[in-house]
């Protein structure tokens, strides 16, 4: 679905290949601490010739500076002081690059324990993730949790990149090992066999990363680059119920429009066009779409990540936070939720704690009624009524909510199923809340 | 996974939307989130490219209502004069309110003093948080992009800001999905991105596609100049050509539009949105390692300014 057109750059005379509709893929990168995340990234960014002269002159200098005989290709994304002091990455990058193929946008997080909050931040997103082990080393505790955190939130395609293959003498048999492993255990967390890919690479060197390696010649599969231009990438469901939460009330009162009265949001699911059926929940009024609106006019219908305006047929009371569906498939509605949680704070969960919820674009308060399960993610296997979740624990609760939300399956809707815990004293995100139990083993676990 | 059958035909909706709409389309949700949320938001505007963008997609987020909130310019007193006039008139046109707070006021009146190297780009930190907090804004839109430079690339599109407008890296919230946490307290402020997630290409190739305005400066064009520190900067108030330095009459134009005294012009042939593409495509430089002598000054310098206040 790609198309490309040349150009010619008005000052150096140079072909130019830009992408006109390439599509997109969003990945992030997972994996302990020292496995090389940062130098695969930025091997990734070299090679592709995404890194432009001033950026490498200044990783050319800076590594001069550190005494360094090569230049250290991981600083180019660690761009905080102390991370370049540290050599660690400590918060989520983003990178952007392209292909002729693919728009790639990069979320690079780090591998430290204390700061797995982050991976769960890249992975919220993404459609695939790269996730590093050093060869040395093979699949360890951080991998299994890593592993276990990206099934959890529905990524749906997982590599798993050998990383530093020269150290082991570029060996088939450490690779292959490894790779059976890491296979393994991704079929536990229920990934099929088509969606995990194990590449053996050195990002030091650049080993099967863009280019496919001769030191490699056991191994037949892709490049690390050729698989991600490649992957297919499963577009937003359009055959879901249609959802959408009201964010703003657009009401202009101008001579122009005195009349006019709109409800704005992003389509979380599913399409909606002009007469459609629908119903305003938590309420549950009925009524039909007279008018889907967007800034360059009306259109005959809208779907899933579209930003629009709605025009309704009656009269209802609607405001920000209720949720505009499909009325002849509405999510169900309730104030009690059955939930999945990763803690991501200092502060422990204690069952009682009282909680602000944010789903949607509606925001409760909700009391933590129950902790009924903390997850093992190395045993895939859980403890009953556990005292507390600690930072990175994944647990099982339940939680009563002031108002009632209407809710969907995050194994159903990864948008109307998702929901943030914030701490109503300092406003800090406490946990990512998923509905229901995502993943089949946990939940096989917990039962 | 539930699936449900729906009664309407649902084939003639493309598969996937194009990058540029997808772009959109979530700059608009976070617009209107911030809307939604917020008491007193602001857009902070330098009539650059990246705000003159900004300042379009709020105009599409609410329509056909009028954008709910200011503008906010830190004048540095060393503005290009194409780019005050640029400023007024889309004021005007769109009927927008504009707050300005001034460098030179600060300077007049005692509270800055001038650098010894005349650049009065680190000063705009002071007058932007004097502006924050007496006007009592709680979010602060801006037009930084990842792609800018490494400190920017961390930046989350939410951004929590503590009583002195500070930036602690480490310290950052999750941000998980599309929902976005903007709890602060009484005095902290949110810096909110719309364009985060936006290349200089793809601002480009929307300015393009949505035939947006800009100063024109962005165009080649014939302009007296001198060489500093290997970047070409316009004559003008904030000093130079110095002693040793010649002025030149060449054919450039601004990849950014900053202060004056620190932003350089490239020599280009690019008049129009199109040669403008072409010529970013294939540039060997990014447009702040070509263009801004203030990141220059160390490995880190952006992330010490956004630490003080800075965007």
């Amino acid at each position: 679905m790609t198309e490309t057109t040349t150009r010619t750059a008005s000052d150096s005379g140079t072909e130019v290949t830009l992408p006109v509709h390439s599509d997109l893929l969003r990945l992030a990168t997972a994996g302990s601490v020292d496995d090389g995340k940062s130098t695969l990234v930025g091997r990734l960014l070299h090679d592709t010739k995404s890194v432009l002269a001033d950026q490498l002159d200044a990783v050319h200098r800076a590594s001069a500076d550190r005494g360094l005989a090569t230049p250290d290709l991981s600083l180019l994304v660690d761009g905080l002081r102390a991370e370049r002091e540290q050599g660690i990455t400590i918060d989520v990058a983003y990178r952007y690059f392209a292909t002729p193929k693919r728009t790639f946008v990069l979320a690079d997080t780090p591998g430290h324990v204390q700061y797995t909050r982050n991976t769960v931040t890249g992975a919220s997103t993404a459609q695939l993730a790269v996730l590093l082990v050093d060869a040395r080393k093979g699949v360890i505790e951080q991998t299994r949790r890593h592993a276990a955190v990206l099934a959890l939130l529905g990524v749906p395609q997982l590599v798993l990149a050998v990383n530093k293959i020269d150290m082991v003498g570029f060996d088939e048999a450490v690779y292959t090992r490894i790779a059976a492993e890491f296979t393994e255990h991704a079929r536990a967390l229920g990934y099929r066999d088509d969606t995990v890919v194990t590449i053996p690479v050195s990002a030091l060197l650049g080993d099967n990363v863009v280019e496919r390696s001769a030191n490699t010649p056991w191994y037949s599969g892709p490049s690390l680059l050729e698989h991600l231009e490649s992957v297919p990438v499963a577009p937003d469901p359009h055959d879901a119920p249609f959802r959408m939460p009201v964010q703003y009330v657009i009401r202009p009162r101008t001579a122009e429009y005195p009349d006019y009265r709109g409800y704005a949001g992003q389509v979380a699911a599913g399409v909606v066009a002009e007469g459609d059926e629908v119903v305003v929940l938590p309420a549950g009024l009925r009524t039909r779409v007279s008018k889907v609106d967007s800034p360059d006019g009306a259109r005959p219908r809208a779907a899933a990540g579209h930003s629009v305006t709605l025009l309704l047929a009656d009269d209802v009371d609607i405001s920000r936070g209720d949720l505009i569906a499909a009325a002849d498939a509405p999510p169900r509605v309730t104030d009690e939720l059955d939930a999945t949680v990763c803690w991501l704070a200092e502060k422990p969960l204690n069952p009682g704690a009282k909680v602000l919820v944010k789903h949607g674009t509606r925001t409760v308060q909700a009391i933590v009624t129950e902790l009924a399960a903390r997850f093992d993610e190395q045993q895939l296997s859980s403890v009953d009524s556990p005292d507390s979740l600690q930072l990175n624990e994944i647990g099982r609760v339940r939680l009563r909510t002031a108002e009632p939300l209407p809710i969907d399956d995050y194994a159903a809707s990864r948008r109307t199923g998702s929901f943030l815990v914030i701490d109503p004293a300092d406003g800090t995100t406490l946990a990512a809340g998923l509905i229901g139990v995502p993943l089949a083993p946990l939940a096989a676990a917990s039962e | 996974m539930t699936t449900v059958e729906l009664p309407i035909d649902r084939t003639d909706v493309p598969p996937q939307v194009d990058n540029l709409d997808a772009l959109e389309s979530e700059a608009i949700h976070i617009f209107r989130e911030v809307a939604g949320e917020f008491d007193r938001p602001v857009i902070l505007f330098s009539g650059g490219k990246d705000s003159t963008v900004l300042v379009h997609l709020a105009r599409k987020a609410f329509w056909p209502a009028p954008v709910p909130f200011p503008l906010l310019h830190v004048d540095t007193g060393h503005n290009f004069p194409e780019v005050l006039a640029f400023r007024d008139e889309l004021v005007e046109r769109h009927d927008l309110r504009l707050v300005v707070a001034s460098v030179q006021d600060y300077i007049d009146d005692g509270r800055l003093q001038e650098r010894a190297d005349g650049t009065r780009n680190p000063l705009q930190t002071t007058p932007l948080l004097d502006g924050i907090s007496e006007n009592r804004f709680d979010a602060v839109f801006g037009g930084g992009r990842r792609d800018e430079e490494r400190a920017r690339a961390k930046e989350r599109i939410f951004s929590l800001r503590n009583a002195f407008g500070q930036w602690d890296p480490r310290r950052q919230r999750p941000e998980l999905w599309n929902l976005y946490n903007g709890k602060h307290r009484p005095g902290e402020h949110v810096r909110v991105f719309p364009l985060s997630n936006w290349t200089e290409l793809d601002i480009w190739r929307y300015i393009q596609r949505e035939k947006i305005e800009l100063p024109e400066i962005y165009y080649s064009h014939r302009r007296e100049v001198f060489l500093r520190d290997g970047m070409w900067l316009t004559s003008g108030p904030w000093g130079g050509p110095r002693d040793g330095e010649v002025a030149a009459t060449k054919t450039v134009r601004y990849r950014t539009v900053g202060d004056g005294s620190c932003t350089g012009a490239v020599e280009s042939e690019a008049y129009t949105v199109d040669d403008v593409i072409a010529e970013v495509a294939a540039s060997r430089l990014t447009e702040r390692g070509a263009t801004r002598a203030d990141d220059r000054i160390s490995e880190a310098a952006m992330e010490d300014r956004k630490r003080e206040g800075y965007f």
